[in-house]
């Protein structure tokens, strides 16, 4: 491969062995990274697609529910009853490694422990429906907090795979060729001044022969 | 200590306030992507919930976030209705993974 000027010196095919070493051992690394994060990728993104259909469609109920409870009673009662939320979330953030993707791990807090501190709402001028919608959006809450979990995880990995697959290929189909083509390169033209050298010494030797008894 | 915010139009998203999520109504795309700027640009927040509707005209904005670690964007169906927009993020990462979908 002639695209670049190698030096055909020992000392550079010294220098592309060891590189080449390096590359062929990054190779297989960056080989086996990949395919053990496709591996859990594709766990996750089975999972992430089951828990996506699931939080749709309970999503979906939960939000009849609230037409239903907005039918039921005046706009601005409605709006007043939601003004001041009793519960709060929170959540704790903590990092796993997977194969050198940092995922994000969701801890969740509430303000109160008490579960019925989401109907944060006078009982008396509100309707039936409201409850059971509130407590129908509650029911998916942890499964949302979930996907936010997972589809946040298949995101990063999605990203670290392309990177991890593009470095592998580059390293496959250019470097690693490249480099074996350079050695060959050097080897040859070596080996080539070697044989010219001693056809060399053989001529000179003849002539010297020559020279001194006539030959 | 982060917290939740959910972010779409007042019909699909006010019982969240209830369950003690940060609700913020947008009726119209341009404030949407106000809100979701100011949402995304602190570090109060790391996961939003986004309705497809409002996500429609805020895809380059999301795919920028898909890459950070915090916050997450998480598109969820409003009132009007699944558009499928959720799940064509979740096909489109498999995509960008595998090279084709085969989920």
């Amino acid at each position: 491969m002639a695209s670049t000027q190698i030096n055909p010196t020992r000392m550079e095919l010294t220098r592309l062995k060891k590189k080449l070493a390096t590359a062929t051992r990054g190779h297989k690394l960056l080989k086996d990274k990949r395919d053990e994060l496709m591996r859990s990728f594709l766990d996750m993104a089975r999972l992430n697609r089951e828990l996506r259909a699931k939080v749709e469609k309970a999503i979906s109920e939960a939000n009849k529910n609230f037409v239903l409870a907005s039918a039921s009673m005046n706009p601005q009662t409605l709006s007043a009853s939601m003004l001041a939320p009793k519960q709060e979330v929170y959540l704790d953030v903590s990092y796993t490694n997977v194969m050198s993707v940092d995922i994000p791990v969701y801890n969740i807090n509430t303000r109160t422990s008490d579960k019925n501190d989401i109907y944060c709402y006078g009982l008396a001028f509100t309707s039936a429906d409201l409850d059971d919608a509130v407590s129908s959006l509650a029911d998916v809450l942890p499964d949302m907090l979930r996907l936010a979990e997972i589809e946040k995880s298949c995101q990063l990995m999605s990203a670290e795979i392309e990177k991890t697959r593009r470095r592998v290929n580059a390293l496959e189909h250019v470097m690693i060729p490249e480099t074996k083509e350079k050695i060959r390169y050097i080897t040859m033209k070596l080996d080539e001044n070697e044989r010219s050298t001693q056809t060399r010494l053989m001529k000179v030797k003849d002539m010297v022969l020559k020279n001194a008894h006539g030959y | 200590m982060y917290k939740v915010a959910v972010l779409g139009d007042r019909d699909s998203i006010y019982g969240f306030a209830a369950l003690g999520l940060d609700v913020f109504y947008a009726d119209n795309q341009q404030k949407g992507r106000e809100i979701f700027k100011q949402l995304t640009s602190g570090d109060t927040y790391t996961i939003v919930y986004i309705t497809e509707q409002l996500a429609a005209d805020l895809t380059e904005e999301i795919e920028k976030f898909s890459f950070k670690p915090t916050p997450a964007i998480i598109l969820i169906p409003g009132v009007k209705g699944n558009t499928g927009q959720g799940m064509a993020y979740v096909k489109k990462s498999v995509e960008k993974a595998v090279g084709s979908d085969i989920l």
